[in-house]
């Protein structure tokens, strides 16, 4: 085991070691910054609009730069949340507590060098734990029947619920409306055209890329464009970046206490970054001697969250390298650039790509590396980029999004498409449903449906199946106890204060 | 009967028009048994829990009492803007070609702003433009029609 761990490891830093690859780790951190720093533009929105860029890539590199993208994105969310007070997605929101508060104290250099910090350590310990559970894991998923992976990806599915702001009930409705859009096109097992309507360009499906840029990207261009906003841009010279004595010391502990609290709670399905960093701010709070400082500049509010979501962000590779179900949004978006790529996520890619596989691993240590390096020379770059004016970024953007859809089959289809799908995700923000959990479904949808017609054929149409089989019931289960959660409304009341918080 | 919370009551509405469209739409296919499902089948359970689903948000939307809210004036300019220049842009690709439907799409979303500026989204566009030739077609060799369909060919 130990030294399969070590030969596996091996083999990935052989593949991420090749000029190609560490080429394109790096354009993909320093592109996925670059982006994330962007004002309104957050890492689910960086990748929906980079995505096409990495189709032209073998698989390996497609993927190693798309992962380094969004640690990139995430990375430049930190930024933002610490500079200006606007954090560019939702794992980022308990950064701008105390992060910015820092930075008005003049210690913006210290918050984003213990944010780069924290975050690389959290990073790397994520990667090893990724490293040693792929593989039991996906030993424990080929035992896995239909019943087994229906069950799965209903609690999945379920997970994701718990962080989409608003309503629970719209919330279902979204999963169930992204199930049936990834319904159409050409029925696997009877070869039967459903919801095409006779357009031959729907007959493999709906795009996702289109579904992605329209739901994410230019629903939030309209979205944007809507309010008019002032951003308060830290006008001090940045310095100080080397922590004191005293703040190592201090921050040591919050770095680990995020980086365990991020790991665990990455894997669970609906967590990732952002559940991580706001209970790991939560338990600073508690386990400080003076809590009182917290949301006034103190620097384990900054350190710890920032570790939980880079760990949890990592760590939420496990479900959909290992299982094949993506736990939140940005692995939706991963495990359908895999799918494009040609590769089924799930426990068969550990054996039939494992250079793949340990090099994307890999790949994650040597771009958190990597980032360390970029950001921190190169934060007065980020700095300006914060003031390029909205009204030349998103003409941009749209430009870039429209030149990528064509370039994916060649055909102009998928640009109408993107622009009803875009008008639909407006639909959705004005009536405040979270498209997240639609894009869950999407990618979930064929997979659910092969299993349970699978599931329901073993056993002659009885459904009891999904209750007999203990695995499979005890994620109903599961799925079951995260609903009624869900609804309980002293829960419930906590969960609305979260997302007002962050609004 | 008021509506109480009318985004509620809207998104209730479009979950029944998508579910009950999917419901029928999957009865054009074949439903088969529950042993052995046809294509119809998945769809047409999905398409029901969600006009349901649909009809409870609606239900629950709505209230005895009249709630005086304050109208948020919808602002349309944007959309529109946004969404007909990238309608326009795969209009005019193949006959235009690229550099001209990019023009077209970087002036007129940038009218979708409110510090629209004639000068400044003229200049962002062809620095735009010149950024993509590098970029896409000259580095990433994408396969895309540049000049328009009665010059292509003979320059």
């Amino acid at each position: 085991m130990g030294m399969d761990l070590l030969s596996n490891l091996a083999l990935g830093f052989q593949t991420i070691i090749s000029p190609q690859n560490l080429l394109y780790c790096f354009l993909g951190a320093l592109i996925g910054t670059l982006i994330g720093v962007l004002p309104g533009i957050g890492p689910v929105q960086t990748i929906a609009i980079l995505l096409p860029t990495t189709f032209a890539l073998p698989p390996v590199s497609g993927l190693i730069m798309l992962a380094g993208i969004y640690y990139g994105a995430q990375y430049g969310g930190s930024t933002t949340s610490i500079l200006v007070n606007v954090p560019g997605e939702a794992s980022s929101v308990v950064t701008c507590l105390d992060g910015y508060q820092m930075a008005l104290q003049g210690r913006a250099g210290a918050a984003l060098t213990v944010s780069a910090l924290g975050s690389f350590v959290a990073g790397c310990f994520a990667t090893f734990l990724i490293a040693l559970l792929a593989v039991p894991l996906s030993e424990l998923a080929f035992r896995f029947g239909p019943a087994e992976y229906f069950s799965l990806m209903v609690f999945g599915l379920v997970g994701s619920i718990v962080f989409a702001s608003g309503s629970p009930l719209k919330a279902i409705g979204m999963i169930l409306l992204g199930l049936l859009l990834g319904m159409v096109g050409t029925d696997v097992t009877s070869g039967v055209q459903r919801f095409s309507f006779g357009i031959p360009e729907l007959a493999d499906g709906l795009g996702f890329v289109p579904l992605a840029m329209g739901l994410f990207g230019i629903s939030e261009i309209v979205k944007s464009l809507e309010r008019r906003e002032k951003r308060e841009i830290i006008k001090s010279r940045l310095s100080g970046f080397w922590l004191k004595k005293k703040d190592i010391k201090e921050v040591t502990p919050a770095v680990a206490r995020g980086t365990f609290i991020g790991s665990f709670l990455g894997i669970l399905p609906g967590g990732g970054a952002i559940l991580s960093s706001f209970i790991s701010y939560m338990v600073e709070k508690k386990v400080s001697r003076n809590p009182e400082s917290f949301g006034k500049g103190n620097i384990c509010g900054v350190a710890s969250p920032e570790s939980a979501n880079n760990a949890g962000a990592q760590t939420s590779f496990i479900p959909l390298l290992t299982l094949g179900i993506p736990s939140n949004v940005i692995m939706a978006m991963m495990a359908g650039a895999m799918m494009i790529h040609g590769i089924q996520p799930g426990p068969r890619v550990i054996s039939s790509n494992p250079d793949l596989f340990w090099g994307v691993i890999a790949s994650m240590w040597v771009g958190n590396f990597m980032l360390v390096i970029l950001n921190l020379p190169l934060i007065g770059i980020w700095v300006k980029l914060l003031s390029v004016p909205y009204r030349i970024l998103y003409p941009a953007i749209l430009l870039f999004c429209c030149i990528g859809i064509y370039s994916i089959n060649n055909n102009v289809f998928d640009i109408w498409l993107t622009a009803l799908l875009g008008f639909l995700g407006y639909l959705f923000v004005k009536l405040e449903c979270e498209p997240a959990p639609l894009i869950l479904g999407f990618v979930l949808g064929p997979l659910m449906e092969e299993n349970l017609r699978r599931g329901m054929l073993i056993s002659r149409g009885d459904p009891s199946i999904f209750f007999t089989r203990p695995l499979s019931l005890a994620f109903l289960i599961m799925a079951f106890i995260l609903l009624i959660v869900i609804a309980v409304p002293a829960i419930r009341k906590k969960r609305e204060e979260a997302f007002r918080e962050e609004a | 009967m008021y509506i109480k919370n009318s985004k509620d009551f809207k998104a209730g509405l479009l979950f029944i028009i998508f579910g009950t469209g999917a419901a029928f739409s999957a009865r054009l296919y074949s439903i088969g048994t529950t042993a052995k499902m046809g294509p119809g089948y998945f769809p047409f359970l999905l398409g029901l829990i969600l006009t349901i689903l649909g009809i409870l948000i609606t239900l629950k939307s709505l209230s005895r009492e009249k709630e005086i809210k304050k109208k948020i004036p919808l602002r349309i300019r944007p959309m529109i803007s946004v969404l007909s220049s990238i309608v326009l842009f795969g209009l005019l690709l193949y006959p235009l070609g690229m550099v001209l439907s990019s023009f077209i799409l970087v002036v007129i979303s940038s009218m979708g702003s409110d510090e629209f500026n004639m000068k400044i989204a003229l200049l962002n566009a062809l620095f735009l433009i010149l950024g993509i030739l590098i970029i896409f077609v000259y580095f990433l060799q994408f396969q895309i029609p540049i000049l328009p369909s009665f010059l292509r060919g003979r320059i």
